[in-house]
């Protein structure tokens, strides 16, 4: 026998990744931790404003919607709730949804030094990147209370159930995000398709609105919409006003997990290619 | 069969597709929408070309060796020989489409002088992050984080963000955490091509302490001929993605520099792996004047032109070149002052002038650096030029003592008539 026996031992070959790759993940934890940490170091040191561009960005958005839909077109509101804050109950998991979707989709890219160099299993990237808008989302509900400490409106006990749609706002966003990064590395075209989506997305999703001016014919298709369950559960947590559409919301779910489920295989099945193609 | 090896490496083998016809680095997707209506249309005619443009490319073909606990082994070889393929597939960092390796015991891989960086942050945070980064733990980087201070020579500025730094100093903080890693296999490529030499000088000890204090193995990928003289215990010579030769540091040395300078040319066209940045086309060594073009003379200047493909505008560029002599050792370097380059072709002459080289075989290494400390393109060892005595020359035909030969002014004078 001999001192080398006693060492751990790394075996290499093809398709063994896949075997310890969840255990690997729990092992490399503290590089999540680390990068995470760095991601939000770096935004909020970056910029003088970053701080503040969290805070104005929601509000102004809150504010122009409020006015559009509000008082232009003379939108309903959720029972007796103002309209800003019927707003801006959305506006919270749609600004994180869409920061996470952006910062994740484009992680692999922004670290493809780190892939090219370093081994570790590759989904802590954009699960960090993720952890950014988090923080944002803390500034954001800070802004939340001193809006409803203004409009003196007390939030329902539904509140308790808030972490509960956090976590469905995370998968939503990391989902897509995991597909669309892992996408951006072979086709790198696919960036511009972001911008367009949370765009075109900040529309079609309940955020200067409420789910039930929705016609009911139109119900169906409206709920494919991943964030409306994100959206219509805010709401229910923060207002509650209105009982949760239990169809629509079910249907909205379903398509979170399945992007979840997408997102999670397709970026498995590329992640041992990203070092050669990166 | 009981071994003491740690790394124990069977039949590994790397294959690349190769898409020959897309010039462009990355596969947009408006290419492929493209490219499946070409198809269809080909298909229509029957005719398809699209089979051809798609070349396997074997970066490695069936490595095989076995490294010993505690050994140092350097790994020689061209560019494009699969050194880097090996250290990657040794690293995790790619699979291998074949083969399998065994390593025993924490391996950790220094592929590039702080990886993961972040120009935004302190010294003191890269430490964190580049030590997380590197495989060590917090409460181990905690332990160490002194010394690696010392080591780095960097106490004063450990609160300043490292773009503020000089490329001396990042470098050495960069190293500095790497050295301080406790790996039982540790695999470096090609880092100390940065630094200057007191500090390289100080890596290379460091890294041959650990390895004999603590019966460490080393992996060490370099172009450095000296550096793989003076650490290595053994060293594997490979070529074309296979080992060429294996054993003791002289004579895989000697072999490697017998056969790898008689293949480099006058001339180089090249399709080296492209980065976003730049891309070198061509680089290519001639004479501008004299009776034979073809054959270098030591009194006559030669040109050497690079071609260079640059793809956005980029701060801080500047292109190198580094010679070296038929031994191994560094002849001199030399290098452009730093610049913005936008985006387009670029032509760079550069002018040696007659009488620097002495008779004999001289390799040139070309590459284009971003700030001094980073290599965008490194073309190792990529000309090679013979050099003879002049015909027309006078006095002493046969070989000179020393690395160069240059002319210099000789005044001797009768001061004092006896």
């Amino acid at each position: 026998m001999n001192s080398s026996d006693s060492l751990p031992e790394i075996v290499i070959e093809k398709g063994r990744t896949e075997t310890n790759y969840w255990k690997d993940i729990w092992i490399f934890r503290e590089l999540f931790y680390i990068l995470s940490w760095r991601d939000v170091k770096v935004r909020y040191k970056q910029t003088v404003i970053g701080a503040a561009w969290s805070i104005v960005r929601p509000l102004l958005t809150m504010l122009i919607f409020a006015v559009i839909f509000g008082r232009i077109a003379k939108l309903p509101t959720e029972g007796s709730t103002p309209y800003p804050i019927l707003v801006f109950a959305a506006m919270l998991p749609w600004q994180f949804f869409s920061n996470a979707l952006t910062e994740s989709s484009n992680s692999l890219i922004g670290n493809a030094n780190l892939i090219s160099k370093v081994y570790f299993p590759r989904l802590i990237i954009p699960a960090s990147s993720v952890i950014t808008s988090l923080v944002d989302l803390g500034i954001s509900f800070v802004l939340l209370f001193g809006l409803m400490i203004f409009y003196r409106q007390s939030p329902t006990a539904n509140i308790v159930f808030l972490p509960l749609y956090i976590l469905l706002a995370f998968i939503a966003a990391f989902g897509i995000g995991l597909y669309l990064t892992a996408l951006n590395v072979k086709y790198r075209d696919f960036r511009y398709i972001i911008p367009f989506v949370v765009q075109f997305g900040l529309y079609i999703s309940p955020v200067g609105f409420s789910s039930k001016i929705v016609p009911e014919k139109w119900k169906m298709y409206y709920s494919l919409n991943p964030m409306v369950c994100v959206i219509d559960g805010f709401r229910w947590c923060i207002i509650g006003q209105e009982p949760l559409d239990t169809t629509s919301f079910l249907i909205s779910f379903s398509v979170v997990i399945f992007f979840m489920i997408l997102g999670v295989w397709y970026f498995r099945k590329t992640e041992k290619s990203f070092a050669d193609n990166i | 069969m009981i071994t003491n090896s740690v790394i124990q490496i069977e039949g590994i083998s790397k294959s690349f597709l190769l898409h020959h016809e897309g010039k462009e680095k990355y596969i947009a997707l408006r290419d492929v929408v493209s490219r499946k209506a070409k198809n269809f249309l080909s298909f229509i005619n029957r005719r398809t070309a699209e089979r051809q443009s798609i070349e396997e490319f074997w970066a490695l073909k069936n490595v095989s060796f076995n490294v010993e606990r505690g050994a140092r082994v350097g790994i020689i070889g061209r560019n494009g020989a699969g050194k880097s393929t090996l250290l990657k597939i040794l690293s995790r960092i790619t699979e291998p489409s074949g083969g399998r390796v065994i390593l025993k015991g924490r391996v950790a891989s220094l592929l590039e002088v702080g990886t993961g960086f972040h120009p935004e942050l302190t010294g003191r945070e890269n430490v964190f992050l580049n030590g997380a980064i590197l495989g060590m733990s917090r409460r181990e980087i905690r332990a160490k984080f002194d010394e690696i201070v010392a080591f780095a020579e960097v106490e004063k500025f450990l609160d300043t963000p490292v773009k503020r730094y000089s490329s001396g100093m990042y470098v050495r903080l960069a190293f500095a955490v790497a050295a301080h890693l406790e790996p039982e296999i540790l695999i470096v490529d090609e880092v100390l091509a940065v630094g200057d030499a007191q500090f390289q000088k100080k890596c290379l000890g460091k890294m041959e302490d650990v390895s004999k204090s603590d019966g460490r193995t080393v992996l060490f990928v370099s172009h450095n001929m000296s550096a793989i003289q003076n650490l290595c215990t053994s060293a594997v010579y490979m070529n074309r993605g296979r080992v060429e030769q294996i054993g003791n540091v002289h004579s895989v040395i000697d072999k490697y520099l017998n056969q790898g300078i008689l293949e480099s040319g006058t001339r180089w066209v090249g399709n080296h792996k492209e980065n976003e940045f730049v891309k070198l086309r061509s680089v290519e060594v001639f004479k501008t004047r004299g009776s034979d073009l073809t054959e270098f003379y030591i009194d006559e200047a030669i040109s050497i032109k690079i071609r260079a493909q640059v793809y956005g505008t980029i701060k801080g560029l500047a292109y190198e070149l580094f010679v070296n002599s038929n031994n191994g050792s560094v002849a001199f370097s030399s290098f452009t002052n730093t610049m913005t380059c936008e985006a387009g072709e670029y032509e760079v002459n550069c002018v040696i002038p007659g009488h620097t080289f002495n008779n004999g075989r001289y390799v040139f290494t070309i590459g284009v650096s971003k700030d001094y400390h980073h290599f965008l393109v490194k073309l190792d060892e990529i000309l090679g030029v013979e050099f003879h005595n002049s015909p027309s020359g006078l006095g002493w035909q046969g070989e000179w003592p020393g690395i160069l030969r240059p002319k210099l002014d000789w005044a001797v004078k009768l001061k004092n008539n006896a």
